[in-house]
């Protein structure tokens, strides 16, 4: 009988075994994917009683931590401003964190490596361990402006600018907004519960970041890359297309007005743009052929995926098209061309910066509890090249003509005494409304901003709506 | 050794007071008086009445009861919350299973009397396991009906119907034991033996006990662990008794057959194993407004929180633990519980936990010794049947809270809170001791000078 016992001692050693091997593998190679899992709330409750660094444009702290007082440890989140700057701060709250309180958290919470040498001396010295600051590239005018111009249009929209040179967002707002002090209360948790289901159920979708996650026909202002596909392939401002008052386009694609774009005379390039004609731009696109368009838009930054700014921007879109029907109207920016605001700000930034698309980024710099430096924004090209020096300043002058030209259709975004370089844009949605698109770059001779606005449902043209919230932000830059 | 175990219980519950209240736990002293007097009269009444039997058994059932008790502390004393009991009361039900124990081990001289009853045993062991499925008495503790309500107390009789069980089988298949191993149909292909089969007669102990296990446990009481833990503990015995692989055969077939085929039919069994196999689904962990928003917290909990939030506590723990009472074991729903090796894991880490896991272990490696060393069958079967018992319990249950198989209501023997629970493993330990003693116990030297007389043994 000893034989049977001598197994049955051996499987059950074997239990054992299974055992140990299943915690060993539990608490080492599974402890951390299990520590971050997201339904994993010990992290986040003990981040409740951690000092977060704050968050910061320029040198105002636009969101920062206090102790709760009293019994608690833990601490509150405060948010400066909180409405303005919602769609990019994003909101720290009982459960979740969104924006750049959670794109930053490991910096904020004071867990990533970079802090461990600072975290170690503060366990030394013991001194309350606190996070990282985090530097915002966002300028507040610009951002104000923003705010400004589509809270008093009272649409749904978005407007992102960047600075061109760099690549630094200077400003991303995203129209409705909400107050993420209602949503982050740590002494009344149901109550910001509730505010959030309230937000998360509203249909105006106040926690949708329309700047980076929201795709819209981008409209006439993709004629720029139509424009730059052209140039890029030989033709110059003053070559021309036919521009009749309607394509046949198995609809009829007319222009914007009733009537052809030059007289009936075939209508320039830069005529084209200046006054967005729709019929030779479709023409343009028509000519140079469907891999072309897609190839130029991709240089821009469509078709690449999504992207981390590091707050997630979703992707853009140009398929590669065949069909010259469905391509005439792509080249209008309409048709299966989808793009984010932030995409279309990058189309504007990467003209004004000699054709290089410098990668957009929203973290300036983090710097730890004792003041260092921890880590710098590095300005990198995201798409170099997208169209040669000379294409680029062929767009600048053109662009300067749709705010500037005699028949100019975006003089609302013009600024006096320095050139704007612009672009309108009104997209049928295919609901009978149009989006207001108007994107711009100023001074064009030394780009210092790159703007992108979109106002959803404006029922006007982009030139009406779209371009003076555009002026606004680009005057609050420039003046600074 | 057993010293030592004492002494790791009390530092556990000084690093405990420190981590949560920064002093000394007040009742330290009347924990360390208790605990340590208990465990030296344990050892002391053994030196006295089973001089000969292992001496690894006892400190290793006094080291984990401690680490019980010390984890108890912790978690009742620091929260306030002994609606549940507390750790006093753990200590005062481990003197009360301490005297059984000792009782046991000094009325029972020789186990092997136990042989004579195996149909009081079965009898007794089937009537234990129904009680709870008395109206008036009967109890459902979080969905299963294994509890017994006495008024003043209640009791788990699964926990001491195993033991009977273990008995009566032991007793049951030493009578038959040729029979079951012998007697036999061969199947074959051609001149290949494929499977020794036994005869249908003969299968009938099989049966009843599968019948038992699915239709009552499963079905009417909802008691997954003891129908796994009594199913595998008679499969490891009559294979012992027969050395018969073809036996097991039979019996998962039978056993997972079964599960199979009640799967769709027994609801609670379903939700175990979506539980399992699902643990992380949304759905699964969560019943409120997971489609909502994925990034924030569940507000009701779902079927697997408990065992997710477990694995959480394991991860929070890492290799070495945040030191007992440095954790958030309050983050696992019912903790003290089932889940109590969670918080060992979050506390203790990976380290606390081999710690118990070898302690048990070893528990089994020296019962199964017993076994070897025994020379009667019955106490062979006996001993080794128990140790089984001890290691598939462990096995069934951090089995189940750590994932490797589906979760069933289990008690970590020695550990785990619970009367019950605590009474049943020292009587289990006192068994085991007892026939170490017997078995080691040196034959009665002859006496020289009296020449050549003859020693009769026993």
């Amino acid at each position: 009988m000893n034989k049977p016992i001598r197994r049955l001692a051996l499987f059950t050693m074997a239990l054992f075994g299974v055992l140990l091997l299943n915690i060993s593998w539990i608490q080492t190679f599974q402890a951390e994917s299990l520590r971050e899992h997201p339904y994993n709330s010990r992290q986040f409750l003990k981040s409740l009683n951690q000092h977060r660094g704050s968050i910061l444009v320029g040198s105002e702290e636009v969101a920062y931590s206090e102790p709760v007082g009293g019994d608690s440890e833990r601490y509150q989140r405060h948010y400066e401003n909180g409405p303005m700057y919602a769609p990019v701060v994003g909101a720290f709250r009982a459960g979740s964190a969104t924006g750049i309180e959670r794109a930053a958290n490991s910096f904020l919470d004071g867990s990533n490596e970079l802090l461990a040498v600072n975290n170690f001396r503060d366990m030394l010295t013991g001194e309350e361990p606190k996070g990282a600051d985090v530097y915002l590239t966002v300028d507040s005018g610009a951002q104000q402006a923003a705010m400004d111009g589509l809270q008093s249009l009272g649409k749904n929209g978005a407007a992102v600018a960047l600075n061109p040179q760099t690549g630094a967002v200077l400003a991303s707002y995203s129209s409705p907004t909400y107050d993420p002090n209602s949503v982050a209360s740590v002494t009344n948790t149901e109550e910001a519960n509730q505010n959030w289901t309230e937000l998360e159920a509203s249909e105006q979708q106040p926690l949708l970041n329309r700047g980076l996650n929201q795709v819209y026909p981008p409209g006439s202002t993709f004629k720029v890359v139509t424009a730059a596909t052209a140039l890029e392939n030989g033709a110059t401002p003053e070559s021309t297309q036919e521009a009749p008052a309607s394509l046949d386009l198995g609809q009829p694609l007319p222009n914007a007005w009733d009537g052809p774009c030059n007289g009936g005379a075939p209508d320039s390039l830069a005529h084209s743009i200046e006054i967005s004609c729709n019929t030779s731009m479709a023409n343009w696109a028509i000519e140079l052929g469907g891999q072309k368009l897609h190839d130029q838009a991709s240089a821009f930054g469509f078709n690449q995926g999504p992207m981390e700014i590091p707050l997630p921007v979703n992707e853009s879109s140009a398929p590669l098209e065949t069909d010259p029907n469905i391509l005439g109207r792509a080249g209008i920016g309409q048709a299966n061309i989808q793009a984010t605001p932030l995409q279309m700000a990058l189309v504007a930034a990467g003209v004004a910066n000699d054709g290089d698309v410098m990668k957009p980024y929203l973290i300036d710099s983090i710097q730890n509890s004792n003041l260092e430096e921890v880590k710098a924004a590095q300005p990198e090209v995201a798409f170099p090249d997208a169209v040669s020096s000379g294409t680029a300043e062929d767009l600048t002058r053109m662009m300067i003509g749709v705010t500037e030209g005699d028949e100019a259709s975006g003089p609302a975004g013009a600024i006096s005494g320095i050139d704007v370089a612009g672009k309108t844009g009104t997209a049928e949605t295919g609901t009978g409304h149009t989006h207001n698109w108007f994107i711009s770059f100023a001074p064009a001779d030394d780009p210092q901003i790159a703007v992108a606005v979109v106002v959803e449902n404006g029922d006007a043209s982009g030139g009406a709506v779209a371009a003076p919230i555009a002026q606004d932000m680009m005057e609050a830059v420039i003046n600074e | 050794m057993t010293l030592f175990a004492v002494g790791i219980t009390l530092y556990g519950l000084i690093e405990a007071g420190l981590t949560r209240n920064g002093e000394m736990p007040a009742s330290l002293f009347v924990y360390g008086v208790l605990f340590g007097g208990l465990a030296v009269l344990a050892h002391l009444f053994i030196r006295f009445f089973a001089p000969w039997s292992d001496p690894l058994l006892l400190p290793l059932a006094t080291l984990l009861n401690g680490l019980g008790i010390a984890m108890l502390w912790r978690l009742y004393e620091a929260t306030g919350d002994t609606s549940n009991g507390s750790a006093m009361n753990q200590l005062i039900l481990t003197a009360g299973s301490m005297a059984v124990f000792a009782a046991v081990v000094y009325f029972l001289k020789e186990p092997r009397t136990l042989q004579r009853y195996p149909y009081i045993m079965a009898l007794s062991a089937v009537v234990l396991l129904l009680t709870p499925l008395i109206p008036g008495i009967g109890m459902s503790v979080n969905g299963a009906q294994q509890w017994l309500n006495l008024g003043f107390t209640t009791l788990q009789p699964s926990e001491f119907a195993k033991i009977a069980l273990v008995i009566f089988l032991a007793g049951y298949m030493v009578t038959k034991r040729d029979v079951l191993a012998l007697a036999s149909r061969q199947i074959k292909i051609g001149p290949l033996k494929v499977l020794d089969l036994p005869r249908m007669r003969d299968t009938a102990p099989m049966a009843a006990m599968w019948g038992f296990c699915i239709i009552v446990l499963v079905i009417l009481m909802n008691d997954l662990g003891t129908s796994l833990m009594l199913f595998g503990t008679f499969l490891a015995m009559i294979y012992v008794a027969t050395h018969r692989g073809s036996w097991i055969a039979i019996g998962l077939t039978a056993f997972f057959g079964a599960c199979a085929l009640i799967y769709p039919l027994v609801p609670h069994f379903r939700v175990r194993m979506v539980t399992w196999l699902d643990a992380f689904r949304p759905d699964v962990f969560c019943t409120d407004k997971y489609l909502a928003d994925p990034d924030s917290f569940c507000q009701t909990s779902g079927d697997s929180q408990q065992l997710v939030e477990g694995l959480f506590a394991m991860a929070e723990g890492g290799m070495t633990g945040t030191g007992l009472g440095g954790g958030k074991p309050g983050f696992v729903p019912e903790v003290h519980n089932d889940f109590i090796f969670m918080a060992f894991g979050e506390e203790l880490g990976l380290a606390g936990c081999m710690v118990i896991l070898l302690a048990l272990a070893l528990l089994v490696e020296r019962g199964m010794r017993i076994a070897l060393a025994s020379k009667e069958l019955f106490i062979k079967m006996f001993a080794s049947g128990i140790s089984f018992l001890i290691g598939f319990q462990s096995f069934v249950i951090i089995g189940g809270v750590t994932r490797v198989i589906p979760m069933t209501g289990a008690t970590i023997p020695f550990v785990a809170k619970g009367g019950s629970a605590l009474l049943s493993s020292w009587i289990m330990l006192a068994l085991l001791m007892r026939m170490s003693n017997n078995a080691r116990k040196p034959a009665p030297q002859a006496i020289q000078d009296e020449g050549a007389t003859q020693v009769i043994q026993r």
